[in-house]
């Protein structure tokens, strides 16, 4: 443990409700430990606020070991910071320096209202997979393992797709808030294993209505959504999508 | 054509993916435009009456009408999703960041200012279009047929310095418009592969030089023919 404290200016983020107006709100925020991770960071300022009397920060945080996909925040206008692949739980405040200003606002976009201060509404994600992001064939007990033939190649792309945590970075970090990068690796994910393939038309139709619904932006292809997601899930999925999106509409008789 | 066809067509043009697959498909169309535009305008450097008889054949022939409906159409097409998709994603992110960054992994200037490219080029296609093929009329003879001097047209034209600016400016915008444009089509259209986007990438890039070189490239001979 480094015994080196630091003292950051924080300027977050405040705002009551959705119905509220919200503002930046400067804090100062003394003994910041560089072993102490983002959201630590913010727990000690909390404690000071509620020792001061104020009103805590509302965050999101759940796992807070980069799988849960529940922490967010955009720090100094990168979503989960500025480190690649990695959450805002597992960035740690030892890249920072004693003085340092440090911005922290909620991921927004018109589909991820703000709840209260950083915390926002990340719903419209479940609700883009109760649209398909499921598979509903009933395959009865675990089969033996091999039992379905699938290529070490979709295997990996699969379980590289199948890494997504719903975290919303794509989104936040997208010019046009656009929600295909989430889209595509719940589709992606599926589509390439035989199992996920039956539903595959389906599956890739409603999941775009639905995202398109919830009012996500349009993908103009800025790839900044790959270079912020924590899970590093790849460009080549939402190709995938596109693919698939025409087949399911030009080819499928049931999409 | 049967109501279910009729319901998927209506769906799929509707969607974010199928608009961007028509962005895709005619910005591509409109690709292969500038190709056979600049084809054409090379023989400006073989001399006028090899141009002139050339953009006489052009236009002399009927298909021409269609060709033009269809240049038309695939343009427009282009600048309606344009309007429609820029605007769904204003809406998208009504509350702006306080601070907002590019991580330098993913957006570039040519990504990031498509509509505002694309606003130079409709400017600059309006008035390229009054200042030459409604521009002035001059008539001339090659091989015994009297036929428009377009040549003199376009040569008059760049003798003023700004409008040679104006031009090579616009062909400046152009080259980021379709260096973002020609890449990002494959890509709209579920083209993606680790073996050949690399190339594609590069291909764009090589497009978008090689066709705002070219076209600024005749624009600075006119300017010296004079």
């Amino acid at each position: 443990m480094s015994d080196k404290t630091m003292m950051l200016n924080l300027k977050i983020w405040r705002q009551r409700t959705n119905k509220h107006k919200g503002e930046m709100v400067d804090y100062k925020l003394d003994g910041v430990s560089p072993d102490m991770s983002f959201l630590e960071m913010i727990d000690m300022l909390n404690e000071k606020l509620i020792r001061d009397g104020d009103d805590p920060i509302a965050f999101d945080h759940d796992c807070r070991e980069g799988i849960c996909g529940m922490c967010s925040l955009m720090i100094d206008g990168q979503a989960h910071g500025p480190q690649a692949l990695t959450t805002t739980c597992q960035l740690h405040m030892r890249h920072y320096n004693d003085g340092d200003t440090i911005v922290v606002e909620p991921f927004r976009a018109k589909a991820f209202p703000v709840v209260k201060d950083l915390m926002v509404d990340r719903s419209a994600f479940d609700r883009v997979i109760q649209a398909g992001g499921y598979n509903s064939i009933a395959v009865g007990n675990a089969p033996d393992a091999n039992a379905i033939p699938i290529s070490k190649e979709n295997a990996d792309l699969a379980m590289d797709a199948a890494a997504c945590i719903g975290c919303g970075a794509c989104v936040a970090s997208c010019p046009n808030a656009s929600a295909m990068l989430f889209a595509s690796a719940k589709i992606s994910q599926f589509a390439l294993l035989p199992q996920g393939q039956k539903e595959a038309a389906r599956r890739a139709s409603s999941m775009v209505a639905s995202m398109d619904i919830e009012g996500f932006g349009n993908c103009t292809n800025h790839a900044e959504c790959e270079a912020s997601c924590p899970k590093g899930i790849n460009l080549s999925n939402i190709a995938r999508m596109n693919r698939e999106y025409f087949k399911a509409k030009f080819t499928n008789n049931e999409a | 054509m049967s109501q279910a066809a009729t319901k998927s067509l209506r769906v799929y043009f509707s969607s974010s993916i199928g608009k961007k697959q028509i962005m895709a498909v005619t910005g591509l169309a409109l690709c292969g435009f500038l190709v056979s535009h600049l084809l054409g305008n090379l023989l400006i450097l073989v001399g006028a009456d090899a141009f002139n008889f050339y953009a006489y054949k052009l236009t002399s022939n009927n298909l021409i009408y269609v060709a033009e409906a269809g240049l038309a159409f695939i343009f427009l097409l282009h600048l309606f999703l344009a309007l429609n998709l820029t605007l769904q994603n204003k809406m998208a992110r009504q509350d702006g960041y306080y601070m907002k960054k590019r991580t330098g992994r993913g957006a570039t200037l040519a990504s990031s200012t498509m509509p505002y490219t694309g606003f130079v080029i409709l400017v600059f296609l309006i008035l390229h279009l009054i200042q030459f093929k409604f521009g002035p009329v001059y008539s001339t003879v090659v091989d015994g047929v009297e036929m428009r001097d377009l040549y003199r047209t376009v040569i008059e034209y760049f003798a003023a310095p700004l409008n040679l600016t104006w031009y090579i400016f616009a062909m400046t915008v152009m080259a980021f418009h379709v260096g973002h444009g020609f890449s990002s089509t494959f890509q709209s259209l579920g083209f993606n592969h680790p073996k050949y986007t690399p190339t594609i990438k590069k291909l764009g890039l090589a497009y978008s030089l090689v066709v705002a070189l070219g076209f600024a490239g005749i624009s600075l001979f006119c300017f010296f023919q004079n």
